[in-house]
């Protein structure tokens, strides 16, 4: 078993796969993940010539050809950048670059794939096991800790209630995630508690949200808009019952989806929901003391600065 | 005896009901058939997936919820079924929480909370009966085409030569 402290030391460099969401429409998650890294003495090295992990639209045509580009993104980590473990901030990526680690443990025909263009493509091909996939939760939990963020936020986002929004790809299919579900310790699938825990240690309120995983029909956004809205409408009233002045994100594509369909929802269904959107790294960035246009807040969509500003936070 | 079937959009204004009847202030006390309806109503949703794949809704109960019973029976095959999964655990949680502290100031919130998770669960599986694909595309992981593997091996024999 690793001691905890060794942990901590080894996640102190990672290899950084930010995926392509991080550098368009997701790019506070991106600025705000940089920036907490500097204050925290945390070092990310960008994977070298990343490429897609397969998203969402490869995966679903041809399932193998996703698990060799996120194989791909998996052998630069290791042999280009030399890092054996890669950090994913975006859930897409994570639960791809996880997918793909199970799938080469545990799929002879998608090894035999894999093999085969990562020679066509003139690279090492990637063998499950040479890397460790982590979520930014997983890296901050890991290294800084609930104890370490308590006294370095000396809890600054006190009086403020947030409502923890997951999304779906940070916790299924449960297969993948073998190292969640491990008793005390451990992350929940089915309750998940990482981004609770640490926005808890920098002083917020954490209201009891009973959507935490729910689906936001975040794919069918172009194709079937009502749904996604409805979808969305409802994770954002929820919210609002539970007490939450903010919901905190951690995947882009959530916070896209909420984003864009809390304007939607009102446009076309005529009902205004308030509850602000704001990605963890940006609530821990501003509970560290780093100005908001530092952490990428005036990109969002929805406008959170004056409630920022309310807080005392700027 | 057999129920008629009830619609969606019955079911999805009956909780925005139930959500009003359970308005701040209200009595604790009676906030228990709230409940029960919310459980009773999620338990309509899934009655009408299953029907809708031309099976027969069980009437058995795993952990002693029939909703739980008829979750594992509409995912059976559809793996993506499971993205609400925790929705139908989590209004079995709050039906907990309601019917065994029916004195608890939280009450009428808590069937708030429960509202909401019911009409999630109406809101995804009537949009899964709209769009099946609802749920595949990203966490079940499950390929939108895996009827077309065919065309997608002859894709990938193309790339091995």
């Amino acid at each position: 078993m690793v001691d905890i402290t060794d942990r901590a030391r080894k996640l102190r460099e990672v290899a950084y796969y930010p995926g392509c969401a991080l550098e368009g429409s997701g790019n506070g998650y991106d600025v705000s993940t940089r920036a907490i890294a500097y204050e925290l003495g945390l070092k990310l090295q960008d994977v070298k010539d990343w490429n897609c992990c397969g998203a969402m639209e490869v995966k679903n045509i041809d399932p193998k050809i996703q698990t060799y580009l996120s194989s791909r993104v998996l052998s630069q980590a290791v042999n280009a950048t030399k890092n054996n473990v890669v950090m994913a901030p975006c859930n897409g990526c994570y639960h791809n670059l996880k997918k793909a680690e199970y799938d080469l443990a545990h799929d002879a025909a998608s090894r035999e794939v894999v093999s085969t263009l990562s020679s066509k493509a003139g690279h090492k091909t990637y063998e499950a096991g040479q890397a460790e996939t982590i979520h930014a939760l997983d890296w901050i939990k890991d290294t800084i800790g609930e104890e370490g963020l308590r006294k370095r936020t000396k809890g600054r986002l006190a009086g403020m209630k947030i409502a923890n929004y997951y999304g779906c790809m940070y916790v299924r299919p449960r297969h993948i995630f073998p190292e969640k579900d491990k008793g005390p310790g451990s992350e929940s699938t089915s309750k998940p508690h990482f981004m609770d825990d640490l926005l808890a240690a920098s002083g917020a309120e954490n209201v009891e949200f009973p959507l935490k995983t729910a689906c936001c029909g975040g794919a069918h956004t172009l194709s079937d808009s009502d749904t996604s809205t409805k979808l969305v409408l409802n994770i954002l009233q929820a919210a609002e019952a539970s007490g939450a002045e903010v919901i905190a994100t951690e995947c882009p594509t959530c916070h896209s989806g909420l984003e864009m369909h809390q304007i939607r929802a009102e446009k076309r269904f005529g009902k205004k929901t308030t509850v602000k959107i704001l990605y963890f790294t940006q609530l821990l960035g501003l509970a560290l003391g780093i100005k908001p246009r530092k952490l990428g807040i005036q990109q969002n969509i929805s406008n959170s600065l004056e409630f920022i500003h309310e807080k005392g936070l700027t | 005896m057999k129920r008629a079937m009830i619609t969606f959009a019955e079911i999805e204004t009956r909780i925005d009901e139930i959500a009003e009847l359970a308005s701040p202030g209200s009595d604790p006390a009676g906030q228990t058939p709230l409940a029960q309806e919310l459980l009773a109503l999620g338990e309509t949703v899934l009655e009408n997936w299953i029907v809708a794949r031309g099976e027969t809704p069980t009437r058995e109960t795993k952990e002693g919820f029939r909703l739980l019973a008829l979750h594992r029976q509409g995912a059976k095959g559809d793996p993506s079924f499971n993205a609400c999964r925790e929705t139908a655990r989590e209004l079995v949680y709050h039906y907990n929480l309601v019917t065994l502290e029916p004195q608890h100031p939280d009450a009428a919130k808590r069937v708030r909370l429960a509202a909401m998770v019911a009409k999630h669960l109406a809101l995804f599986v009537g949009g899964k009966l709209e769009v099946a694909g609802l749920g595949d595309f990203c966490c079940a992981a499950k390929p939108v085409r895996e009827n077309e593997s065919a065309g997608a091996q002859t894709q990938l024999a193309r790339i091995h030569n």
